[in-house]
């Protein structure tokens, strides 16, 4: 295998509270290669968000370094770091996160706005996105319009349609029944078939057995790192 | 990208149409009132060039102190102190182009069974260069005329109006004072003068016919006024020194003497009420600045509103990869559409009101071109200007922050 995805070493990350600093993520070290499908688990406040949000780059770690395709993270600047957020990596979050204003189409096209992509290329592709999740009957309706499952494929189809390495999912069926939640874990694990790269957040067992790695947080720190019998044929 | 954003921004827009209209409002009472404020202030200054522009140029008018302040002098008379011989020496300085002696007063003109009263005015030909008439109809009267004491005038478009209705003055007669008068001219229109009264509402004669048929003297030769016009604007103060010197010798005042005369300076007069319509315009202008100001703080103000309440947008389009300039730009873009917006309706609305007092109170108003061009410069400048602070605090945001927001 070649260099990994993600490379993390000695991850930390401390908050501000006004008790002094918290330490959320206490060095965390972890690989994931191309290709992965992996489920970050672990008791609430044990750090998946704030390590899924620094995978992310929506947050700056303390300590440690964080390598994303083989690029030292903490050495980009801000138009870098949107760069690789609108490009190699897509971020899908457990409320959805879609303009309302704007209808599906707009919404899924929207990172293309800021790639640089002409308007009849965005609509191209974000109807294609639509479509790849099922949705593009509804591509002029409004987010409000739909249900919280179909949002949260347009959320998917946003984050997938600048063609990412990588998709970061926190808790993305946090918001939804135990039937959506499987189609969605469907969708996610017919990406990661297509070549894409899953890291997702999920406090659930059934829902991270569609994964082929699961990985396991406990007080800011991994504790354990299970690759499943079919993952570990698909990593060979 | 740019068409992307425009029409994001259009979208912004119309979310809050009623806040949108309230904060374009500041922008358009703003523009507006400076539109209008500059069309009214120029006007008053193109209407004051105007009368200067007919006073005639380089003037000064010399008048007759009372000679009974300083009766020793004339030996107990009253009379005037100026007379026809100091106009002739005047005329030989330096500098002097045209010297017009003159006598006037009011008095009333009859025509058949009309009657008007009007400023009459005995002087040379000189007058009417200095004072640069034009000649409507008919011809002048000359030096002979002046020497020989006939009884021919010229009448002013108002006198004309008065007296002969739609009839030609020229060759008519018109009595002044019991005595008969021909019209030999009609004077072109001039309008007011600075101080508000009506120039063509005027007759002039030969001085010495004045003198003698209508004011009745009893002190021949002496003048109330006498009308002196340097070459140049430069020739003017040599041209004052110089008379002054000369009046002073040839009424023989000692040193620490008063003068017997009083000099006035007519350009300086006309110079100093351009001046204060100068300034007048510039403090409507002023006034008008100040709403908007007061526009373009209201467009900051909704701004900063918005950028608190979509902070959370802000988050996910900093999540999805939009950069701190892409932020940036679209809420620049933002308040330059809202203020640009306003400006347009602001300009329509002040070019309309402007109009409407042209109309309705019959003002002088000048729209410059400049004027809208600037009154649209400066509300893009106070987009920009009061856009970027708010846009720049968007545009800072830490995408973890704005999306934790709420
Ligand atoms: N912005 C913040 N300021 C201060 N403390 C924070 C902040 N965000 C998270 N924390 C703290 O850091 C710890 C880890 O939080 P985090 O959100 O990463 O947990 P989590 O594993 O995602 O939990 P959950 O399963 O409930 O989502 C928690 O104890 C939390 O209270
Ligand atoms: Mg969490």
């Amino acid at each position: 295998m070649s260099q990994p995805l993600i490379r993390v070493v000695g991850l930390g990350k401390s908050y501000r509270t006004a008790a002094g600093p918290f330490p959320a993520l206490r060095g965390v070290d972890l690989g994931v290669d191309a290709g992965e499908f992996v489920a970050i688990m672990g008791q609430s406040g044990s750090g998946k968000s704030t390590f899924m949000n620094l995978l992310g780059c929506l947050d700056t770690p303390s300590s440690g370094d964080y390598f994303l395709a083989g690029r030292n993270v903490a050495h980009l600047g801000d138009d870098e770091l949107a760069a690789l957020r609108n490009r190699t990596l897509g971020f899908v979050f457990q409320g959805f996160n879609l303009l309302p204003r704007m209808n599906l189409e707009d919404n899924v096209g929207l990172p293309l706005v800021y790639a640089g992509v002409e308007r009849e290329q965005r609509r191209r592709r974000a109807r294609q996105e639509l479509q790849r999740v099922g949705l593009h009957a509804y591509a002029d309706s409004l987010p409000s319009r739909i249900s919280g499952g179909q949002q949260q494929r347009v959320a998917i189809a946003r984050a997938l349609v600048n063609s990412p390495q990588l998709i970061l999912a926190d808790e993305p069926t946090g918001n939804l029944d135990s039937h959506t939640s499987e189609e969605i874990m469907a969708l996610f694990a017919q990406l990661n078939r297509d070549g894409i790269t899953i890291l997702l957040v999920t406090h659930e067992a059934d829902i991270a057995a569609h994964a082929k790695r699961q990985v396991r947080f406990l007080d800011g720190l991994i504790v354990s790192d299970i690759t499943t019998p079919a993952g570990a044929l698909a990593r060979c | 990208m740019l068409k992307a954003m425009l029409g994001e921004a259009w979208y912004a827009m119309g979310a809050n149409r009623l806040r949108t209209a309230l904060t374009m409002l500041g922008m358009v009472i703003g523009v507006g009132s400076v539109v209008l404020m500059m069309a009214i202030g120029q006007g008053a200054q193109y209407a004051v060039a105007q009368t200067i522009s007919t006073m005639g140029s380089n003037l000064y008018i010399l008048i007759s102190g009372s000679t009974s302040a300083g009766g020793l002098r004339s030996g107990g008379g009253g009379g005037p102190s100026l007379n026809v011989g100091d106009a002739e020496a005047i005329a030989e300085l330096d500098g002097v182009s045209q010297v017009a002696p003159v006598h006037q007063g009011r008095q009333q003109l009859v025509h058949g069974p009309n009657n008007w009263s009007a400023t009459v005015v005995g002087t040379t030909p000189a007058y009417l260069d200095a004072r640069a008439w034009t000649i409507a109809s008919g011809h002048p009267f000359g030096d002979s005329d002046v020497r020989s004491a006939t009884r021919v005038a010229l009448i002013g478009q108002t006198t004309a109006d008065n007296l002969f209705g739609a009839e030609d003055p020229v060759g008519k007669a018109i009595r002044i004072q019991q005595s008969p008068f021909v019209v030999i001219g009609v004077l072109g229109q001039k309008g007011q003068n600075l101080d508000g009264r009506d120039q063509d509402d005027t007759v002039i004669v030969p001085l010495t016919t004045a003198q003698r048929k209508i004011f009745g003297t009893p002190f021949p030769g002496s003048v109330r006024l006498i009308m002196v016009q340097a070459s140049s604007a430069e020739a003017m103060p040599a041209v004052e020194a110089g008379m002054i010197a000369l009046l002073r010798q040839r009424h023989r005042l000692r040193d620490g003497q008063d003068n017997d005369f009083y000099v006035r300076n007519l350009t300086a007069a006309a110079d100093s009420a351009a001046e204060t319509t100068r300034v007048m315009s510039v403090l409507l202008g002023a006034i008008a600045s100040v709403s908007l100001l007061v526009g373009g703080i209201g467009i900051m103000n909704i701004m900063l509103v918005s950028v608190t309440e979509r902070t959370r947008e802000i988050g996910i389009r900093m999540a999805i990869g939009a950069r701190q300039k892409d932020i940036l730009a679209q809420f620049l873009l933002e308040a330059l559409m809202i203020s640009v917006a306003g400006c347009l309706i602001g300009l329509l609305l002040g070019i309309a009101g402007a109009l409407l007092i042209n109309t309705m109170i019959d003002m002088v108003i000048v729209i410059s071109g400049a004027s809208v061009l600037v009154a649209f410069g400066v509300a893009a400048g106070i987009g920009i200007f009061f856009g970027y602070y708010p846009a720049r605090r968007a545009a800072a945001l830490d995408p973890i922050d704005a999306l934790r927001h709420q």
